[in-house]
């Protein structure tokens, strides 16, 4: 399996998910938000960050980036697409995933770990949580509180769209448990094709238990199969 | 001519640091606001001297860029 990086001026996140693509053994490559053309590749990844400054708003600036017309084309085609945090961000400014991510509820930068539910693994980046359905992964933001109106809400349930709900260590999806303020807690979302995944929290620093822990390695894992 | 385009969160959607104001306000002895609402102003100058164009250009830009519609509405007007 093929990766592309995607780099922006502000990303932070690039080098953590290329170690962690790298050690599921996906050949991964880094291309620059100039570029005009995207490496051949099974999968383009926007990774966390604050790219542009979080100028205007947050993910609005790289997603009308140079290389983005390539990774929407790639998503067209059926080609995945993963966005964590600030990419999650971009893909919703993209239009490639629906709703937008606005300033937490407290307008803090919440920076901790926390429960997650997989809502979804009927699709090709969850399948693993078959196994483990309620994980623990770090989130890193500041606009993480992801707002949809209701139509779109209920469409997002029907669809079965919703990926990740935040919890807590029991599973249970509830107020408490809901750090930023997100609608329906939700946590990550996938587009009607299931190819695109959008998320805050973040499976690349998950990877190793000797460090963090190792719950993130279930989703690098899933797109292997 | 110039653009101005006034960029302010929908009425349904939470805006926290308009509520913070809102309170800040209050406890500055405003007591009689029923609420604040923050948003973003923009300037753009056009080389451009048909308004209509100007106006024109000026939806284009706050529908592409300069607000995101999901949670966004724009005022646009334009001046010499």
């Amino acid at each position: 399996m093929k990766s592309s990086v995607i780099v922006f001026p502000g990303s932070n996140c690039d080098r953590d998910v290329a170690v962690a693509l790298e050690k599921f053994q996906i050949k991964n490559q880094m291309v620059w938000h100039n570029d005009l053309s995207l490496p051949k590749s099974d999968l383009v990844v926007l990774p966390g960050g604050f790219s542009y400054g979080d100028y205007l708003r947050t993910g609005s600036i790289a997603g009308k980036s140079k290389i983005i017309k390539e990774v929407i084309e790639h998503a067209k085609n059926g080609g995945l697409v993963l966005g964590i945090c600030n990419g999650f961000q971009i893909l919703t400014e993209t239009g490639l995933l629906p709703g937008v991510l606005l300033r937490n509820k407290d307008l803090k930068f919440i920076s901790k770990n926390v429960y997650l539910k997989v809502t979804n693994t009927n699709n090709v980046f969850c399948t693993n949580f078959k196994k483990k359905n309620v994980v623990e992964f770090p989130i890193a933001h500041n606009e993480g509180n992801f707002f949809a109106n209701d139509n779109l809400l209920n469409k997002l349930e029907d669809q079965n769209l919703i990926a990740f709900k935040y919890c807590n260590n029991k599973g249970e999806i509830n107020d408490e448990a809901n750090p930023n303020g997100s609608s329906k807690n939700i946590a990550g979302v996938l587009n009607e094709k299931k190819n695109v995944l959008g998320l805050m929290p973040h499976p690349e620093r998950v990877i190793e238990p000797l460090l963090s822990g190792k719950d993130g390695s279930l989703l690098f894992e899933s797109l292997l199969k | 001519m110039k653009i101005s385009a006034i960029v302010t969160l929908k009425n349904d959607v939470l805006d926290p640091q308009g509520k913070v104001v809102s309170q800040t306000l209050k406890n500055m002895g405003y007591k009689n606001i029923s609420q604040v609402r923050q948003g973003k102003y923009f300037e753009v100058h056009l080389d451009e001297k048909n308004p209509a164009k100007c106006k024109e250009v000026a939806e284009q830009m706050c529908k592409k860029l300069l607000s995101n519609t999901v949670i966004e509405e724009y005022k646009i007007s334009i001046s010499e």
